[in-house]
């Protein structure tokens, strides 16, 4: 697990000691630790020199810089029109039944979080989720399932 | 490059601007008021209520009149039917997701959206009120302030004020779409954060979002039980802008009227924050010297300069957040209401005979931090709560009127002693340079014997509402017991607003910049722009407020705080002498370092 | 009206491997102004939904007197129905960082930043790696241009171009006030150029071809062909390109699925066409513009359900900052549950139409000024099922 000072180090080597350096810095610490503690923004808040409520508002700004605290793998299930009409509540139902958990909750072990979002780019081959950065298109619930499954089988 | 004029038409008049000027500068010249609600003076463009929505001839859109800058040959109208409609609509949007009961609001009849819907005849009940749902509550945990999120309009002047101004950012705008508002750190309430209480985003909020915690029923309560002995300070910026909420134009010097007000409302003793505030002088010049002794003769290493002053509250919750490292620098001296707060349950009840758990001590403030001040644990010396409420100048004038005094038929009248004396140096306390300006009065002729070499006593280059001001005095000719300071050049320097606060700041912590003595205060101009002063505020309202106090100044019999008779008398009978072991008890303090969050 | 019949175009997808190389050499070998010419002349405009004239927001950016310019790639395709820029940059990539370069060259950038949203992390491995080629491809041509590539995290509203650049410059990408516009003021208040992915491919093809072969496809007003990204109710869901300027009828002839009852051009920001106008309705900045998302509905469909859906999104998407937007939203999505819920009677759909004008006049941004597109269309088409 890289720490968020060595996170911080590198953008700011690549962006400069600048607002600039940001987004890239909330983005990769989302990516190492799936969302942002309040410890890790007030050391980002500190390297930047802005206050901690500033990066706050910008991180709740962003749907996907998370600031709950998220399992390892996030699960994102597309609620947009053409994923609704091709039939994301039975994927989200088959989800649930098999997480055993609700929309905007995190599985006990810590593993996986689903939640829903908005408009992903694959109208055409609906439903479609993320599972953090992997996308995984035309969707039925039982081929949901199975893909659950083998992260499930995962570390 | 000299700036070319722009020649536009508002509502068919022509008119011309410098270019660079906006559609609303254009209105403003032809005196058409379009309304606002995220504009304001002081701070940048927002744009984005869009109550200043004008209709521009050729346009398909309405265009913001605060945000969009004017062109040749634009046709402007501010009152056609679509613009109209259009804010209608916005103000009756915008109380959709208001707690609009006004009847309990504190700024019930200074609400800026209250006015607004008030001119359009607005009816609340056009769309489905949103409030209901949101499920806001009420974050008054802090002394000093109430954040309100039902009545918060996102204007983002708050956000804004504490950016721009403060430099502090203790509010930032939070989320988005219908879950978007204004927030601090993961809405943390506001104690708990870096908020320095300064109240310039009280000043500003349009409406009841952001208000001071207020005191006024405690407060009626004491003055109400004739067991209690309920004494007032009245800080020096008080009494020029109190009359603004009373009826007056602004830059009135009230003092008198303010003491026979709150003399007849039913303050038992209506002393002076200005008596502490010549003896601030005599402790903290005692303290400049001695510093300067034990580094210039002494040598000594863990003697800390610049010596900065300590009586802005706000300014001392910001350097602890920001600066802790230079905690030492700062003067140990309390504030004068603090001082005061400290000698009224000890000094002036031992005088006057009475016991001082009898003892009320209010003071009258045109500062929100006060309030927090007054409550900080160390504040206690007198063995209870030195200051037990600490009113603003908005609450002051809010007990005029429930008393239903009129205030503007009140003969003048003079405070009550002991520790109602001032001087001309006190009373300046209450403008930025104000502090360092008295302390220059009184150090220069104790060093050297003479008055300070300006005329009249007024020190101009310490006056005026640049940022960041510096002045040097030649100290020559000295008495024999201050020798080692013979040619020396004292350099100071003078910041008000916190944003120039914090840039002094990293300039002195990195070793760029090298004076002797650094006068801060939180607020822009000073106290008399304080967060506590009548609302509205902007920059002319800042500047007639400073020249009623020089005013003051001038006219005032003594002039030096070492003159004060009553200052002269503490010591002897009480004190002993400035900087003693019991001055260190009741009129000294010591800060803490708090998280950068 | 010239040609309607709907002609299918693969001037896009088109395979070839040579193309960033050898259409890089001709640019370099020739003026900037004379590219910036061509670019007016093909009549291209931009093709991620605003339809801007491509060659004069190059040439009033040519036109600004700063060291410092940007050229930017809106890479943030988020209008619900539109997929048409993910499939570009995963099949002809080189044609976007081509046209990046050309743009680059031609206002005198140095600097070029494709922003790509979140949803398509999946793509910045290869992404990466072709750019980091590309930009070694630029140094040995001699031309001093840089690509770099920044993330989007989940804001449909940093489309919009002005919150694109508060997004990279580090802050919530809350659209500004404008004037003034991007080729003044634009990425860190610099003059920039920010074009759609699919706008700088046809930069680069008509840099290949020339501007007539790009001509040859469309109307007058809507030159050229487009990319068009179509779901819902068809047989034919993908993406196809398409010569502008065909009517709704000819669209649907083609890829509904014998029961259109309502297409929606646009995406959520859109209009909505009920059957009724599919002959007088032309795809194009003459007609209804787009930015390639086309959505079928047949008679099985609830309107109601369509445009709850939108105006949920926009809701949530909107970013919040100004009154019409933050407020009206919430405002119509609520106002048309309490009709159809009986808590509010039909005459409140009036209020609410009323509301969405005010919204379209005063709006900061073009996320709030078209909410009445698809809410007025589809109150107007199917009030009977919004009502009932």
């Amino acid at each position: 697990m890289t720490e968020v000072k060595t996170i911080i180090q590198e953008k700011l080597g690549k962006y400069g000691a600048s607002r600039e350096a940001l987004m890239p810095i909330l983005q990769a610490i989302v990516q190492e630790k799936n969302y942002l503690t309040e410890e890790d923004m007030v050391a980002v808040a500190e390297a930047l020199d802005i206050s901690s409520a500033d990066v706050y508002g910008t991180a709740t700004f962003y749907t996907f810089l998370d600031i709950k605290s998220r399992g390892k793998y996030v699960i994102r299930v597309c609620k947009t029109i053409s994923c609704h009409m091709s039939g994301k509540d039975e994927i989200i139902k088959a989800l649930q039944d098999t997480l055993k958990v609700g929309v905007g909750d995190t599985t006990p072990d810590k593993k996986f979080t689903l939640l829903t979002a908005n408009c992903m780019g694959w109208c055409h081959k609906g439903p479609v989720m993320l599972i953090n950065d992997e996308v995984y298109p035309e969707l039925t619930p039982e081929k949901a399932i199975k893909i659950v499954q083998e992260y499930m089988a995962k570390e | 490059m000299a700036k070319y004029e722009v020649n536009l038409k508002i509502n068919d008049i022509p008119v011309s601007v410098e270019e660079g000027s906006t559609i609303l500068d254009a209105a403003k010249k032809l005196n058409f008021r379009v309304p606002t609600l995220c504009h304001h003076p002081d701070l940048c463009v927002a744009g984005n209520c869009r109550v200043c929505v004008v209709e521009q001839k050729g346009a398909r859109a309405l265009a913001a009149a605060c945000a969009t800058p004017v062109s040749e040959g634009m046709e402007i109208f501010t009152n056609s039917a679509k613009v109209r409609t259009a804010r209608k609509n916005i103000i009756e949007l915008l109380l959709s997701e208001h707690n609009s009961e006004c009847t309990n609001c504190y700024k019930n009849g200074k609400c800026e959206l209250q006015e607004l819907a008030h001119e359009y005849r607005v009816n609340e009940n056009n769309y489905l009120k949103l409030i209901l749902n949101k499920g806001y509550t009420i974050d008054d945990l802090s002394p000093a302030i109430i954040k309100d999120d039902s009545k918060c309009i996102r204007c983002q002047r708050c956000v804004r004020t504490c950016a721009e101004l403060q430099h502090v950012s203790a509010l930032a705008v939070g989320y988005k779409g219908d879950h978007q508002k204004i927030t601090t750190f993961f809405e943390k309430p506001m104690h708990s954060v870096v908020c320095t209480n300064c109240g310039q985003c009280i000043n500003r909020c349009p409406t009841g979002a952001l208000i001071e915690k207020n005191y006024i029923d405690q407060v009626w309560d004491c003055i109400n039980d004739p067991n209690l002995h309920v004494v007032v300070q009245t800080a020096p910026a008080v009494r020029v802008g109190l009359g603004e909420d009373l009826g007056l134009d602004t830059g009135h010097r009230v003092t008198g009227k303010m003491v026979a007000a709150m003399k007849r409302i039913g303050f038992d003793s209506v002393l002076d924050t200005d008596f502490t505030a010549d003896l601030t002088i005599m402790e903290e010049g005692t303290e400049l010297l001695t510093r300067l002794k034990k580094v210039l003769v002494e040598q000594d290493t863990n003697t800390a300069l610049p010596m900065m002053t300590s009586c802005s509250p706000g300014w001392i919750k910001f350097i602890e957040h920001k600066f802790p490292k230079l905690l030492d620098n700062l003067s140990t001296c309390k504030s004068p209401q603090q001082m005061f707060g400290s000698l009224a349950k000890t000094y002036f009840a031992q005088k006057k005979g009475l016991k001082a758990d009898k003892v009320v001590s209010v003071s009258i403030m045109p500062c929100t931090a006060k309030k927090f001040e007054a409550n900080r644990p160390e504040m206690r010396a007198s063995g209870y709560q030195d200051v037990d409420y600490v009113l603003t100048t908005r609450e002051l004038a809010m007990m005029i009127r429930q008393a239903g005094v009129d205030f503007n038929e009140l003969p003048d009248e003079k405070y009550d002693s002991i520790m109602g004396e001032s001087t001309g140096a006190a009373v300046i306390f209450g403008a930025t340079g104000g502090v360092m300006e008295a302390a220059l009065r009184t150090a220069y002729e104790i060093v050297t014997g003479r008055e300070v070499p300006f005329q009249n006593l007024d020190i101009v280059p310490v006056r005026g509402f640049e940022g960041i001001k510096e002045a040097k005095v030649q100290i020559t000719g000295v008495k024999p017991e201050w020798s080692f300071l013979e040619g020396a050049e004292l350099s100071c320097a003078i910041a008000h607003g916190l944003t120039n606060a914090n840039t002094l700041m990293k300039a002195v912590s990195e070793g760029k910049v090298s004076y002797h003595f650094i006068e801060i205060m939180a607020c822009p101009g000073g106290c008399l722009g304080g967060g506590g002063q009548p609302i509205p505020t902007n920059e002319d309202i800042r500047r007639k407020r400073m020249e009623a106090i020089y005013d003051e100044d001038t006219h005032m019999e003594i002039r030096k705080s070492h003159e004060n008779p009553e200052v002269i008398a503490i010591y002897e009978e009480f004190l002993g002498h400035p900087n003693s072991h019991k001055a260190h008890e009741l009129l000294h303090t010591h800060y803490h370092p708090r998280k950068n969050y | 009206m010239e040609n309607t019949r709907l002609h299918k175009v693969d001037l896009i997808f088109e395979n070839d491997g040579t193309c960033a190389t050898t259409v890089l050499d001709k640019v370099l070998s020739r003026k900037p102004e004379d590219i910036i010419n061509d670019m007016i002349d093909s009549g291209l405009k931009g093709r991620g939904g605003a339809g801007f004239l491509t060659g004069l927001k190059w040439k009033f950016t040519r036109n600004e007197d700063s060291d410092v310019k940007y050229v930017v790639c809106n890479a943030d395709e988020g209008e619900p129905g539109t997929f048409k820029d993910r499939e570009i940059l995963d099949k002809v990539p080189e044609k976007v960082f081509t046209g990046m370069a050309i743009a680059g060259y031609a206002i005198g950038a140095k600097e070029g930043i494709l922003y790509l949203r979140a949803e398509y992390n999946f793509l910045l491995p290869k992404l990466e790696r072709m750019m980091n080629e590309f930009n070694k491809a630029l140094q040995a041509k001699k031309l001093d241009f840089t690509i770099d590539i920044r993330s989007g995290s989940g804001a449909y509203i940093c489309g919009e171009e002005s919150a694109l650049f508060e997004s990279i410059e580090g802050k919530r990408g809350e659209p500004r006030n404008k004037p003034p516009y991007p080729t003044v003021s634009g990425l860190f208040g610099k003059p920039t150029v920010i074009n759609n992915v699919e706008t700088l491919v046809y930069a680069t093809m008509i840099s290949k071809y020339g501007p007539d072969r790009f001509k040859e496809f469309g109307t007058k007003d809507s030159r050229g062909s487009k990319v068009f990204s179509i779901s819902g109710d068809t047989p034919n869901a993908g993406i196809y390109e398409l010569g502008l300027g065909m009517s709704v009828q000819q669209f649907v002839d083609e890829f509904g699925d014998g029961d259109t009852k309502a297409v929606q051009i646009g995406g959520a920001s859109g209009m909505c066409v009920p059957r009724k106008k599919f002959n007088d309705t032309i795809i194009g900045y003459e007609g209804v513009p787009t930015g390639g998302s086309m959505m079928l509905f047949n008679s099985s469909r609830s309107m109601y359900n369509v445009l709850h859906d939108y105006l949920d999104f926009f809701a949530e998407e909107s970013c919040g900052q100004c009154t019409p937007c933050r407020v009206g939203c919430q405002q119509l999505l609520k106002g048309i549950e309490a009709v159809k819920n009986k808590n509010k009677t039909p005459d409140y759909l009036e209020n609410l139409k009323k509301l969405a004008e005010t919204m379209k006049l005063s709006a900061k941004c073009g996320l709030g000024q078209s909410v009445a597109n698809p809410f007025i269309s589809i109150v107007d088409n199917f009030r009977e099922e919004i009502i009932y």
